[in-house]
């Protein structure tokens, strides 16, 4: 039950509240819980509050390193030493 | 859906998993406990166990909230919605638990109690506020993850005088649980863990700092993951790599989400409204101290504990549900003899079969066929 899902801002409202969407769906959801949330961001959302942001520049990173990991040529590893 | 798709590629999926058959000592077995729910319904979703060598075993760990509510707790809400003729508020996840005499909240609500499913306790506050002649209760469970939306709302219920809204708090800590599981290392049924698959968004609250301690002592390799396919698999690769090193630190593989502080605001908001409990009764793991949290006493009038003086009995599980050892990682489901014949997700006996987060319930979805690797098969 602690999943959550990153959902972009597309409109703030009043009362600490914010719109966001996902995959074509909107939502209010509260951002009580987080500061300085700006449209465009992409918001953790779990039971109707954002508990955190996403970090557009570490998501890119870590795709990329995913990268690098598979493209260990299978046939010449590092092997385990 | 963006930040989902790309973290479920089956292409770079299966480039970590030969990273991770590189990285193996074939002389070891690693045994690695994700503690999360959530990772554990990946895991199963995604079929990773298949994409590992054999030596790496994964055990699934306590990390599902309606797995580790005792049943008491289930019987008070259900005495609130009966006896008290409250609203009952809950999240959905909570509502098909069995619970004492036949019962669960939904059969309760079925045979008359006002019990209703919300997805956000907001929600909960807002039956509230519709229904100022009624007295409404929200029933609080989870990790650090719903604790401070808990907490923002019953701040809210302050400010807005609110008379009619409470809050049964059932608000569990996952540092505490992974040292129970650390401190219970002794016991002879226990399988002995050499590194943890850390908490995704329960981290995003606390923040990574939270296991420095823990791995200081317990000298066992924390790596933070978040919940996609791809995220587990870089984290079981970085505790490979820690375990063969002889290291043990806590890694954050999730950082575009969590950080070393963790949401401080989400956290001060906590700190205001809650104080330590100094035990709290878990399903599987008994008595845990200092492992959950209760409404601080200048919000006694929306704690529903106080409010409609509710006791707690500790309440055995069905003797023939292993939940207990499951939950502790000292069983698998398949296990349990009443596992996918008397306890199904339809029919379930034990909290681990209800959850679609339980390792039961993820086992029956969608790992009950797999046909266990006895010997390595060569891909030539």
């Amino acid at each position: 039950m602690c999943l959550a899902i990153p959902a972009r801002v597309t409109e703030l409202l009043d009362g600490d509240r914010a719109r966001i969407e996902l995959g074509g769906v909107h939502k209010d959801v509260s951002i009580a819980l987080v500061e300085e949330v700006a449209v465009g961001d992409y918001l953790i959302v779990h039971v109707g509050f954002a508990i955190g942001k996403l970090d557009p520049v570490e998501a890119e990173e870590t795709l990329a390193l995913f990268a690098q990991m598979a493209k260990i040529d299978p046939a010449n590893p590092a092997p385990y030493q | 859906m963006k930040y989902i798709d790309e973290f479920r590629d089956g292409e770079l999926a299966r480039g970590l998993a030969k990273a991770i058959a590189a990285a193996v000592n074939p002389a070891r077995e690693y045994r690695l406990m994700e503690f999360c729910g959530g990772h554990t319904h990946a895991i199963s979703r995604y079929g990773l166990q298949d994409l590992l060598p054999s030596n790496v075993r994964l055990i699934h760990g306590p990390g599902c909230p309606v797995c580790v509510l005792p049943i008491g707790r289930i019987d008070s809400a259900i005495a609130l919605a009966t006896q008290h003729d409250v609203i009952l508020c809950t999240y959905a996840d909570t509502l098909r638990v069995p619970a004492s005499n036949g019962l669960s909240l939904l059969k309760a609500k079925a045979q008359g109690a006002d019990i209703r499913m919300v997805y956000s306790c907001d929600d909960a506050l807002r039956i509230a506020q519709d229904n100022p002649q009624r007295e409404v209760v929200f029933f609080a469970i989870g990790f650090e993850t719903t604790t401070p939306p808990t907490a923002a709302i019953i701040l809210q219920a302050q400010r807005l005088q609110l008379s009619n809204f409470s809050v049964l708090c059932n608000h569990v800590l996952t540092p505490a649980a992974m040292v129970h599981i650390m401190e219970s290392q002794n016991d002879p049924a226990a399988v002995a863990i050499d590194g943890f698959v850390g908490p995704a968004h329960v981290s995003t609250v606390i923040g990574s700092g939270q296991y420095e301690g823990f791995v200081a002592r317990y000298q066992r390799p924390v790596v933070i993951a978040g919940f996609e396919p791809l995220d587990v698999m870089q984290a079981i690769l970085m505790l490979i790599r820690q375990i063969n090193d002889g290291r043990a630190e806590v890694e954050n593989e999730f950082t575009r989400a969590v950080t070393r502080e963790g949401n401080r605001k989400a956290q001060g908001l906590c700190e205001q409204v809650f104080e330590l409990r100094e035990t709290f009764d878990w399903r599987g793991l008994g008595e845990v101290p200092l492992s959950a949290l209760k409404i601080r006493s200048e919000f006694a009038r929306f704690d529903a504990e106080v409010r409609y003086q509710v006791g707690y009995a500790q309440v055995p599980d069905h003797k023939a549900c292993e939940c207990a050892a499951i939950l502790r990682g000292h069983k698998r489901p398949a296990d349990c003899k009443v596992f996918g014949t008397v306890c199904t997700p339809d029919h379930p006996l034990g909290a681990c079969m209800v959850s679609s987060e339980g390792a039961c319930a993820a086992h029956y979805t969608y790992g009950r066929f797999r046909v266990e690797v006895v010997a390595p098969v060569d891909e030539a």
